[in-house]
This record gives structure tokens, sequence and C-alpha cells, in this order.
């Protein structure tokens, strides 16, 4: 177990520069998962984490020991790579006692400790086969076994599971969570798939074109999106945002023609422009008479446990999940509640939160 | 994909009969020709049923052209040249694929543009080379001035000389280098996975232990096709070994048939310059028979 701190780090490819000086300190034992899509620089962070990108500017320690000029091998980092990178020659107990036979251990210990290493992960029959020779999921099994047997102070993971079917895929999601509270390891995982963030990570640190936005519990990074960007990037269906003004009563109204308005009793910053943020799932439908917004339905998307209906708020899209069983039909006018601790604003040029009134939500999260 | 075209079925069976009979036609007639009598196969037309001599034959040939120490020649050669081209291009795509220094692309064209420089065609320079090895330098210490320069102060004559004609040494390391290997190696390095290289990274392997325990193994069948190539290439060499060797000792067998080939006004005995043939024609043969089973595998798929 060890902590791991990043400083200032940058990385530059020639005049590219995709990593643009990242602060974050892990503490030991924590899982932190990197969240950003594709091509935000997360993988490549990880990368530098684990040695196999060398840090243009900047330093990053682990265990309390800078390790910028460290050889892979000497920073006790272990690594689960997105297509499990198995050496396809070996078998299965040579690719997980691989880094034992570098390291000099001799045969016969090897064997045990790789015989006790895959009792432990269900691997005990597959130590004499080939990687071909092995479906998807006991590949990332050996993958893992094969990070696991040095016993190493941090696990890195760079999107280990998006190669498997989506029920593989939970199943291993829960067994990556078991195995960190078994052994405590420091840990820190790339991906780009929220669901897999939020269920594993103690802290989330979402990503964006190399920059962090936002570092939080799942819990707050859902509940309090420090910039549009996260707000629209975390949740699932995506949160409305809607571009409009404050007018001086306080009240919201989007763009455009649209003449209705959100009461928000946010005087101050009447005439300023906002980003309104809306999750789908807090929204709901009320009758017309006490409705907050009154919206017309455009269509509806039948899931199963819940359904999203498509609304059209006064020439603006607007989706609302809803639980129940529904009466609304196509191209009705219903009413939509929206709770005062539902609504987010952001500032429409910097995409940073504006904080929201006080007494909507501060006794819901603990900070 | 499931077609069902009878008629192209037979033709494609019959072209592929007639390639077969045409390929190996002059391998049957050498055979046939080697078992006859000397009357017999230069009777007009040839028959064309084996005859009883073969042995007879073969021994002749074997003792005219001293075919002992020239097949041992011959696999020396053969070995060492096929051995040296897939360690060096082994090696030399290794160093171009997979570090990072400076002017790699620079070395990898330049080894690329000695495919545009056969044996043939700069065999005399080649041979000058083989002749005196040190003679480049020689040539840089005289342009410099140093050699004037070493005379002038240590009343020494400055004359470098190794010669490697007339030895084993002469007739393979000129050889050894090859474009066509390196960039075998090259492509077949470029397909492996940059993971494969990181995960052994992660587990502490050094850029030998890499080579040896990941590249190795895995480039094995692509070794042997590019082995057995060589070797074929190697034994077939003509003109090389003639230029280099002068005496019997180190003569290969290719060259030596030359002395069971009947001149311009010598007795025709081409029965026997036919069983020399054969003599010469298998070490490749059984060579490719064993290793083809790997050969196809190697130029074709690699193992994932």
């Amino acid at each position: 177990m060890a902590n791991i701190g990043i400083r200032q780090v940058e990385k530059n490819y020639g005049k590219t520069q995709v990593v643009h000086g990242i602060d974050l300190e892990i503490a030991a034992g924590e899982f932190i998962v990197i969240l950003g899509p594709s091509g935000c620089g997360k993988s490549t962070l990880l990368r530098m984490i684990a040695g196999l990108e060398s840090i243009s500017a900047g330093e990053i320690s682990i265990g309390g020991r800078v390790v910028n000029k460290l050889e892979p091998r000497e920073r006790g980092c272990a690594m689960v790579f997105q297509n499990y990178a198995l050496y396809p020659h070996m078998t299965v107990a040579g690719n997980i006692g691989y880094a034992l036979k570098v390291a000099g251990v001799p045969g016969a210990e090897r064997r045990r400790q790789v015989e006790e290493l895959a009792r432990s992960v269900g691997l005990e029959a597959y130590l004499d086969r080939k990687p071909a020779n092995l479906s998807g999921g006991q590949r990332q099994r050996v993958a893992m076994a094969r990070a696991m047997i040095r016993q190493p102070k941090v696990f890195l993971f760079d999107e280990p599971l998006s190669n498997l079917d989506a029920q593989l895929r939970v199943q291993m999601r829960a067994e990556i969570r078991r195995l960190h509270r078994q052994l405590g390891t420091t840990s820190v995982f790339v991906t780009h798939d929220q669901a897999e963030a939020m269920t594993l990570a103690d802290r989330l640190v979402v990503m964006r074109e190399g920059r962090i936005e936002q570092v939080g519990t799942p819990a707050e990074v859902y509940g309090q999106p420090a910039s549009r960007f996260v707000a629209g990037f975390i949740g699932s269906p995506p949160m409305n945002l809607l571009e409009g003004t404050v007018d001086t009563a306080g009240a919201f109204t989007p763009g455009g023609k649209a003449t209705v308005a959100l009461p928000l009793e946010r005087s101050d910053l009447s005439g300023k422009p906002v980003v309104l943020g809306m999750r789908p799932e807090s929204l709901h439908l009320v009758p017309r008479g006490d409705a907050s917004i009154e919206a017309v339905v455009d269509f509806i998307e039948e899931l199963g446990a819940h359904r999203v209906l498509h609304l059209d708020w006064g020439g603006r899209p607007l989706a609302l999940l809803h639980t129940e069983a529904l009466s609304a039909r196509i191209g009705e006018t219903i009413g939509v509640g929206v709770p005062e601790d539902a609504v987010h604003l952001f500032e429409p040029a910097s995409g940073a939160r504006i904080e929201a009134p006080v007494r909507a939500s501060a006794d819901r999260l603990p900070a | 994909m499931v077609e069902r075209t009878p008629f192209l079925d037979v033709v494609t069976q019959v072209l592929l009969f007639l390639g077969l009979v045409v390929s190996l036609a002059p391998f049957v007639i050498v055979f046939i020709a080697s078992t006859h009598t000397l009357r017999d196969v230069n009777t007009v037309p040839m028959p064309l049923w084996p005859g009883q001599d073969f042995f007879v034959n073969m021994t002749a040939a074997w003792q005219r052209a001293e075919f002992g120490q020239k097949l041992v020649n011959s696999l020396i050669f053969a070995l060492g040249v096929a051995c040296g081209k897939v360690v060096i291009s082994l090696i030399s795509a290794y160093s171009i694929v997979y570090f990072g220094y400076r002017g790699r692309m620079l070395i990898f064209w330049l080894i690329f543009i000695t495919l545009m420089l056969p044996l043939e065609v700069r065999i005399v320079p080649t041979y000058a080379v083989a002749a005196n090895v040190l003679s480049p330098y020689q040539g840089i210490l005289d342009i410099t001035g140093i050699s004037w320069l070493i005379q002038r102060l240590t009343g020494v004559q400055l004359s470098l000389q190794l010669g490697l004609l007339d030895s084993y040494a002469g007739l393979i390391l000129p050889l050894v280098a090859t474009a066509t290997g390196t960039f075998l190696y090259r492509q077949f390095f470029m397909t492996l996975p940059d993971e494969l290289v990181e995960a052994s990274k992660m587990d502490g392997a050094g850029p030998l232990r890499f080579f040896f325990d990941m590249i190795l193994p895995l480039s094995r069948t692509n070794m042997v096709a590019l082995f057995t190539i060589m070797f074929v290439w190697g034994w077939n060499e003509y003109l090389w070994p003639l230029l280099v060797t002068t005496d019997a000792a180190h003569r290969v067998a290719v060259v030596g048939l030359r002395d069971v080939i009947p001149g311009n006004d010598g007795v025709p005995e081409w029965n026997i310059a036919m069983a020399g043939t054969l003599i010469v024609m298998l070490p490749p043969l059984i060579i490719v028979a064993f290793t083809q089973r790997f050969f196809v595998r190697g130029l074709v798929a690699t193992e994932k």
C-alpha cells in the first residue's frame, strides 16, 4: 500500500500538450477512478504513473518517493491492460509467474505461489492452457492474477473491462471491488464507462482535454457537478442543459422565442445568462395547476423499469425519467414539477458551477 | 463459402496437374539419365525408363568431383550463411523496431536500399574487401594523411592486411548481411502488440529478457522460414564461392559440379553429370522437407 502524489504533471508530444498540469493526491488504499471521454489524457496519466510514458513536467511520487526517473519495474506498480496483453506463447502459469521468473524466484517456489493465487481467483484448472484457448473472462482473470502475483504497492487498470460483454463486465466489476476490499491496495482505474466509474470509485476524477474537471466521491460528482461538462457527462440519460437568462423576477427563461419561465428565486442573478441543468430523474409529473413547467410530450422511450419522456418545453427539449405507469400520450400537454434542489446553474462562458441556493441542497449531501 | 462450379473445378485440377508435370519433368529426366550407361544416355531419344547403372554413376561422380569434402564445405557455407543471416537480421530488426534512437529510420532505409544491390552488382568491391578486410581503413588513413604522419614520426610504413580469401570466413561473412531478412522481421515485430512490451516492462523484464523470453519464441516460425530460404540460396550460390576460393580444400559442391560436366571435346558422360547433380540437389531438398511445415506457417500467419 502506498499513496500517490501527482504534482503539476504535464505531458507533451512534440508541440501538442495532452496533459495540462494535473494535481492529485491519492491516499494509500484508495480506489481512484479516472473518468473521461476518449482522448482526454486519462490513459496517458495512468501510463505516466506506470512509467510507460515519460513525464514532461511536474513530478509523480509513489509512497513518498519521486519516481519520475525510475523504470516501471522499480516503481512497484502492476498494470492490467485493456486487451489483457497476455504472452501468447506462455501457459497461464507462465504468464502469471513471469514477473517472479524475472525477479529470480526459484521454480518450485514460483509454482507454489502461482498455484495458490490461481486457486484464489478460480484459475487452477487452466494453468497449463495457452491464452488462445481461454474465454474473454478467463483471460481477464489471468491478467489480474499476473498483476497480483508480485503484491504491488499500486494497481493500475487501463480500461480492463471494455472488451468484455455486458454481463461479464458487471460480474468482473464486483470482483474487482471485492478484491480491493480484501487486499486494500491503492488502485487507479481508468475508464470511459460511467457506470463502472460510479460503482468502483472511492473517489472519482473526471478529466477533459488534459485537465481535471472535478474530484470527488461518486455522490458528490453526481449531486454537485462542478461544471457543465461534468453535469452532461455523468448520469444516464444525460442531464437537461438549457441556455437562457434569469429575468428581474429571478425566474429562468430559456432563450429564443420561448416565453415560459421557471421561477428560481435567484434575483441576485437577474439579467445574467446562465445554463440551467436538471436531471431527468429529479423531474416528476404533477397536475398542471401545481406545475413549475408545462410541456408537450414529444415521444416516449419505454425501458421496462422506467420510461424516458422527451418533452418540448416552449421549443426546448427536456427529458424526464418516470418510474411509475404512465397515462400521458404523445402530443399531450403535461405539468412537470421541479424540486428546488434539482436545479443546477452554470456559467455559459466558463461552464463553472454557480452555487445553488443554500437552503435547497445543503442537508441532502454530506460534503 | 459454398461454390458449385464443377467445370471450373476440372479445369483447375488439370492446370494444377500440368504445372506439377512441368516442374517435376527436369528432375525425372535427371534421375533417369543418372541410371543409364554412357551408351544409353547418348542414344536419341534417350530411353525414358530407368536403367541399371545408378550406383555405378553415383560412385563415379562422387569420386571424380571429390564430393566428400565439397559437400562438407557446402554444408558449412550454407549453414553459416543461413544462421548468420537469421541472427543478424533478427538483431537489426529488433533494434530498429524496439529502440527509439536517433537516425534509426535512416539506418533502416540504408539496409533496405541494399536490396537494390545484389551480390552480382557489388562483386568486385566485395572481392577487394574480402582480399583485404582492412583495405577501407587503410584508404581512410591514406587519404587523411595519418599514415603519412605515422611514417614521418615513427618511420614505420603502415600497411593493414587481413585477407579472407580461401577461408570459410571469406565465404560466409560477406553474404551474411540481408535486407530481406531484416525487413521480414521488422514487419513481423510491428504486428506484435505494443502492450506485450509494456506488460513485460511492468513485469520487470529488460530489453535482453524481452528479446529472449518474448521475441525469440514468438518468431520461431519466421526464423525457420528465413533459415530455409537462406540455406537453399546459400547452397545454390555459385559465383561467390567460385571467386573467393581457389584451393580444392574450400571448394563447395555446386562449384565442384563443373568437374563432372563434360567439356566441349570430352566424353559426353551425361549420366555421371546427372548423378553428380542429384547428389548436390539432395541436401537442400532434405532441409526443405523437414522445415516446410514451419516454413509455410512462418510466411503465412503468425501464432497469436
